[in-house]
């Protein structure tokens, strides 16, 4: 049952042959057992949990089940998720109790799913190791020693060490992609605007964007049909007709044009993860696949791009975080100005500190000109790289990540060596377009992922790409030692 | 040496909607604390804003109200401060491209005309409120009025006096009401002036230094702080200060201005597009749509006031100073049916006096229009007379019923009953031999006292006319 996909558990709750409350149980005990090492979930509430699922099982009962009725999934803890403790991985929202759902919490409750718990994740979802959490690293199920990549931390290790079948995830500039490649799963950050962000907590409002993370593409397709959907409550969610994302899985690659990158193959790559990813283009190329090299010349570009534009609308968006209406708030001060400064200085952690820090900088009088608004320029350029590849190809692919996963603290000290954990994710990101990891090996006896990237609303077809690899390999059905 | 005063305003007004700019929650004013304000009026954690179309609406038609051009295109953008009654941390403003662009307004001074240019009008969303109450030392915020949608209206620095300037904002102050977009009402907030004030030497084309007044919500407070700013600058600057930029408060009590916060310690507001929310576009659809509904302006409502009713200029401007008087006036000449000419005396006249008087708005006259009418139904009927209408009308003012009541209960019926008026002309004639025998000598103004008496005789209720065509004729025989 724990390695089931999505469509198999389905169908084992239609045919009774297990509850939804028996299934929530099953996981919630090997959460128990595990958990407290590898530390994939901030928030349980079994009762909570349960409840759900005896409601799905009503459902279920009087067949009126949906594809995921009854499952259940782990739900990043950057979603406000009514009467759930919602923490963003900060001190600062330590015992914030959510009075209200996102837009993905309501479209898994509508469809009957049950919520496992609230996963790890790197304090406002900055960070690349999940090392960043006020509650915690958290442990790479293939090698415990090691970072399940961030900062969608929790939800890779949870699915990685079937802690849940599968958890949703945000990408803000590589968030899904990343643990994904780290954890041998299978994620997708969707076009911009596909899912509403309503309810999402913010870090870099125009980068932000929901997306799923499971062990398959088939899985993926399934959790993205509920997940994508126009939402009136968000400005820049977009309004287009209902897709079905399973609805190309089985057509066949025959004639599809892959893009290769040459800045992707470049310096920076670890060989071991060049030569999984080109051994999965090769297998492409088998399923009938083309390649054709292209050129994205602005791609060294998007990390410093980012690492000004993020932390600029961060630096923003955590401005409500002041102690006054809820959240941390320091228990003694002097004046009004000294209340902010402490509540920040405790609430905050180095890393959120430093981003606000520097999102403060490049929006002052004097440097805006200089540093936001010349990043937005580049921001179209590299956009622009995009457009041009796509005229030579339907989807692009390289490496989701420049390396495996690396050991706890490598990396804590060297702020730029982190940021360049997500130097193939990043302009996807600043593009808006959708990318996706897929499991495509082990270097060193660690998951490899592949990158594919797709034209705007092109997710079907990715997932298509995806799956019909996953028909031909067994990467992603393969499972760490030791959970048991 | 001679100082010329030169004054710029930004005016804050509260648009008419129901629900606030970026969320459904009431705008209304007065509920208990804090019940007006939901998840996105509180900045819980993953809220989002959504534009309230209705707010735009009421942009567009403050542009085309003002001549102005609208932004086909204009961007929020987010203004960066802490302060407690500010939940997100940010103000959403406009800043870059504004919804409404370089417009005009006429004011009157007299005689004299003057346009007044507009900068540009922008959409933007209210704060909350701190409460320095009883709250055991603590501040109580109250965030219903966050999120309560504004147009900040800038002028260009065009004004000279305090006169001009409260010319100004008493014309904005009608023109929002009339186009129906704000309530005027200053007492609770919904129109407030910051003033910027800076001196220069008669015939410099050099702006001074100037310091902004903050937060006026009265005519008489912008009078008296701006004549005393330009006085304490002109001061400081004889005495050979400078002036330092500042935000400065107006204090009532005192009737002076003090210094709130200097240049240095002013934020740096860190302003950039707002990327929760998309640019506005504005279509030439959406223009039209509020064309459509666009009530007719005063300009063109004087000169067809001028042409229709045929007002002189004088009284046609003075009709369409306000939406409640033109209304009212239109009301009661509809309901009167006679001659325009003298609803608009009335309107002027007397019940402008009374409201004067009694600081009441048109809109809460204890006349209505239809009663007017009625009043001056009889004056044309020649049922009472001029001077007794005035007593009608006061009568009408403390609540006593409508005019035919009042003449009937009070019988000031007007004698026009020629017996009658001649048997008072005789008693009369009789009574004052030497008034009749000085006219008669070629004294003129003796007739005018002998009318006086008759008058006095009749207790007022003879038909004047009457009584001097009578007169004339028994003086002559």
């Amino acid at each position: 049952m724990i390695n089931a996909s999505l469509k198999e558990l389905a169908t084992a709750l239609g045919a009774k042959q297990i509850s939804s409350v028996e299934l929530t149980q099953l996981f919630l005990d090997r959460i128990n057992r595990l958990n407290p090492e590898i530390n994939a979930y901030i928030t349980l509430d079994a009762d909570r949990s349960l409840a759900q699922a005896a409601a799905a099982d009503a459902l279920i009962a009087q067949g009126k089940a949906g594809p995921l009725t009854g499952i259940p999934f782990a739900q990043k803890d950057i979603f406000c998720a009514q009467g759930w403790r919602t923490t963003c991985g900060s001190k600062m929202l330590e015992n914030f109790v959510a009075p209200y759902d996102a837009h993905i919490i309501s479209q898994f409750d509508n469809a009957g799913a049950v919520n496992l718990g609230k996963t790890n994740m790197d304090e406002f979802a900055m960070g690349s190791s999940n090392e960043t959490s006020y509650f915690g690293k958290v442990q790479n199920p293939w090698d415990r020693a090691r970072v399940p990549g961030g900062s969608s931390g929790g939800s890779a290790a949870a699915v990685a060490a079937r802690l849940a079948p599968a958890a949703t995830g945000t990408d803000t500039g590589g968030s899904i992609r990343q643990p994904a490649s780290l954890c041998g799963l299978s994620g997708l950050k969707p076009t911009y605007g596909v899912c509403s962000r309503y309810g999402m907590i913010a870090f870099a409002s125009s980068l932000d964007q929901a997306g799923p993370m499971a062990k398959s593409a088939e899985d993926l397709a399934l959790m993205m049909n509920v997940m994508a959907g126009f939402d009136t409550r968000d400005s820049t969610s977009l309004q287009r007709d209902t897709e079905d994302y399973t609805r190309d899985l089985n057509q066949p690659l025959k004639g599809l044009r892959i893009g290769l990158p040459r800045e992707y193959f470049a310096d920076g790559l670890d060989a071991g993860v060049a030569k999984v990813v080109l051994d999965a283009i090769e297998q492409y190329r088998k399923l009938g696949a083309e390649t054709v090299e292209v050129s994205l010349p602005n791609t060294q570009l998007s990390i410093p791009v980012y690492y000004v534009l993020a932390p600029a609308e961060a630096s923003s968006n955590l401005s409500r975080y002041d102690g006054v209406r809820y959240g941390h708030r320091a228990a003694e001060y002097t004046d009004l100005m000294d209340m902010y400064c402490k509540t920040r200085a405790e609430g905050f952690g180095a890393e959120v500190k430093r981003r606000i820090m520097v999102g403060t900088y490049v929006l002052s009088a004097g440097y805006y000109d200089a540093y936001y608004l010349k990043a937005q320029q580049l921001r179209r350029l590299i956009a622009q790289d995009f457009e041009q590849a796509f005229k030579q190809c339907d989807v692009i692919m390289g490496p989701a990540a420049p390396g495996t996963a690396f050991k706890t603290g490598e990396k804590t000290n060297d702020p730029v060596a982190m940021y360049l954990e997500d130097l193939y994710t990043i302009a996807v990101n600043l593009a808006g377009l959708p990318g996706m990891s897929v499991p495509a090996g082990f270097s060193n006896g660690l998951p490899v992922g592949l990158q594919i990237i797709g034209n705007y609303f092109s997710e079907a077809r990715m997932l298509n790409i995806g799956h019909q690899y996953q028909q031909v390999t067994d990467w992603h059905k393969q499972m760490p030692q030791g959970i048991e | 040496m001679q100082w010329e005063v030169v004054i710029g305003l930004e005016t804050h007004v509260q648009l008419q909607t129901n629900t606030k700019i970026f969320c459904g929650a009431s705008t209304a004013f007065g509920a208990e604390p804090n019940t007006q304000a939901d998840a996105v009026s509180i900045a819980l954690p993953g809220v989002l804003p959504v534009l309230n179309r209705e707010a735009v609406q009421c942009a567009i038609r403050f542009g085309l109200a003002i001549d102005a051009e609208i932004g086909r295109r204009s961007v929020f953008a987010r203004k960066n401060y802490f302060y407690p009654d500010l939940p997100k941390g940010y103000q959403i403003s406009q800043f870059e491209l504004p919804v409404v662009g370089k417009g005009k307004i006429t004011i009157q001074l007299g005689d004299v005309e003057k346009v007044i240019n507009i900068t540009r009008a922008h959409l933007e969303e209210d704060a909350g409120k701190s409460l320095h109450g009883d709250f055991h030392g603590a501040t109580g915020i109250d965030l219903n009025r966050a999120g309560t949608p504004l147009l900040e209206i800038v002028t260009e620095p065009d004004m000279r006096s305090a006169a001009e300037a409260v010319a100004y904002a008493k014309k904005l102050h009608e023109l929002v009401q009339w186009i129906g977009i704000c309530d005027g009402n200053m007492q609770e907030g919904s129109f407030r002036c910051d003033v910027n004030v800076s001196v220069r030497p008669k015939g410099s084309d050099k702006l001074g230094t100037r310091r902004e007044i903050k937060n006026l919500n009265s005519f008489r407070f912008m009078q008296q702080a701006i004549e005393y700013e330009t006085r304490w600058q002109i001061e400081t600057l004889e005495d050979g200060g400078t002036i330092q930029q500042a935000t400065v408060l107006f204090n009532p009590d005192t009737g002076e201005t003090r210094a709130m916060r200097s240049k240095e310690e002013a934020n740096d507001y860190r302003y950039f597009p707002d990327p929760d929310l998309l640019p506005l576009v504005i279509s030439e659809a959406d223009i039209e749509a509020v064309k459509a509904k666009m009530p007719e302006l005063p300009e063109a409502m004087k000169a067809r006031f001028e042409q229709q009713y045929a007002l002189p200029a004088y009284d046609a401007t003075a009709i369409t100073a306000s939406r409640g008087v033109a209304d009212y006036f239109v009301a009661a000449v509809a309901a009167f049916g006679g001659e325009a000419k003298l609803v608009a005396n009335w309107v002027m006249g007397s019940v402008a006096a009374k409201l004067n008087e009694e600081g009441k708005a048109i809109a809460d006259s204890p006349v209505s229009a239809e009663q007017l009418a009625g009043l001056l139904k009889r004056i044309a009927d020649n049922t009472i007379s001029g001077k007794m209408a005035k007593e009608v009308f006061e009568a009408m003012w403390s609540g006593e019923g409508d005019a035919d009541t009042i003449i009937e209960k009070r019988g000031l019926k007007q004698v026009s009953d020629s017996g009658a008026i001649e048997a008072i002309v005789d008693e009369v004639l009789a009574a004052n031999a030497a008034m009749v025998a000085e006219y008669k000598a070629g004294k003129e103004k003796a007739f005018n006292g002998i009318v006086g008496q008759c008058m006095k005789a009749s207790k007022g209720k003879a038909n004047p006319a009457q009584v001097n065509e009578i007169l004339k004729k028994k003086l002559a025989g």
